[in-house]
């Protein structure tokens, strides 16, 4: 089954984001396909190359660029979104694409399932 | 743009799309932000409702005066939406009388149903989309 | 195929729960993740509300996160069913589509 997933919340200030990867790494492990993780609200905020965390706590940001390694995940962070907080190309982590609004209509067009992750 | 072709191409696959409203404006970005969505999702010929429960009401309250928090009043954008072919606003009845609100104080004219209703339509969607 | 809703905050701190309960309908899934695991503890000011719900919808609790917050599946109320994350794939997928009451 090809699954959307939605983050709607920014990393450490909530647990979507890490509800979500939780949630894209166990559907992984079954073999379904995600179709698209598409970042929006404060949810841009994942993509930020810039997050270091102390180093007994996980990296929400590096743990999503090498899922997305790993599996060829496309990562889509809303550009208008983005822009409103300062997430630009130049700090997108690795795995990160920058694209419109479009792409999350998208995903909920072509995947079976849109899970959506806020607060 | 390129973000529309998918709906401009002859896209056979109609899905119902419904974007849950659940928070008031201005306190938290949820409102304005879920309705950059919809405009942009009215470009790809899907089958678009927008439900308005709980405090969403409050996005629809005619005569909000933002200029002293010094934030832009989007709710105009909600009369506009005729303009984009998205006619099918849900509010809920119980959310409205909880709030001492009647269909006269919003700013545009909505569908009032009640929660059972409201519930039978939440079901017949396939994808719900909540801010 | 029903509908999967999914709520995340403790019903002793807000209504999304009482709000996902008033609409949606007997026979459909509710998942409590995050903060919502609290809802559906035995003796608490929602348990009654909770154990109500659950006669004729399913609720689910998303272990992990119950774990994480220091309580065991034996002090949930009667007649949920505790998943892990890989439960909660399987309930996306046997639903028709999912609804978060975020």
């Amino acid at each position: 089954m090809k699954f959307g997933i939605l983050v709607n919340e920014g990393p450490y200030q909530h647990q979507a984001s890490d509800s979500a990867y939780q949630f894209a790494v166990a559907a992984l492990a079954k073999g379904h396909e995600i179709y698209r993780v598409f970042f929006y609200n404060d949810g841009v905020n994942n993509a930020n190359k810039l997050t270091e965390p102390p180093q007994d706590d996980r990296n929400i940001t590096r743990q999503w660029s090498a899922l997305a390694a790993a599996h060829n995940l496309d990562m889509v962070v809303c550009v208008a979104a983005g822009l409103r907080r300062g997430i630009k190309a130049e700090i997108l982590a690795p795995g990160f694409n920058i694209s419109g609004l479009g792409q999350l209509i998208q995903a909920g067009i072509e995947a079976d399932r849109l899970v959506v992750f806020g607060d | 743009m390129s973000d529309t072709q998918a709906g401009e191409g002859g896209n056979s696959k109609v899905r119902r799309f419904m974007f849950v409203n659940r928070k008031a404006p201005y306190g938290t970005i949820y409102a304005l932000e879920a309705l950059e969505v919809v405009l942009i999702g009215a470009a790809f010929d899907q089958d678009v409702s927008l439900v308005f429960v709980d405090d969403g009401v409050y996005q629809l309250k005619k005569g909000q005066q933002t200029k002293d928090i010094g934030q832009k009043n989007f709710s105009p954008t909600y009369r506009a939406l005729g303009d984009y072919d998205i006619e099918k606003l849900y509010v809920e009845r119980e959310s409205l009388q909880a709030r001492g609100l009647a269909p006269d104080d919003l700013l545009v004219p909505v569908r009032v149903l009640g929660s059972a209703e409201l519930g039978v339509l939440m079901e017949e969607q396939d994808v719900v989309l909540s801010f | 195929m029903t509908v999967l809703h999914t709520t995340n905050k403790s019903p002793l701190q807000t209504r999304d729960l009482q709000s996902c309960l008033r609409l949606t309908r007997p026979g459909c899934g509710i998942l409590l993740l995050e903060d919502a695991v609290y809802g559906a503890l035995k003796s608490t000011e929602a348990s009654e509300m909770l154990a109500e719900a659950a006669k004729d919808r399913r609720i689910y609790v998303l272990g992990p996160d119950l774990a994480a917050r220091g309580f065991t599946p034996e002090e949930l109320i009667a007649g949920v069913t505790v998943v892990d994350y890989g439960g909660f794939v399987d309930l996306v997928a046997e639903h028709h589509h999912v609804q978060a009451w975020v």
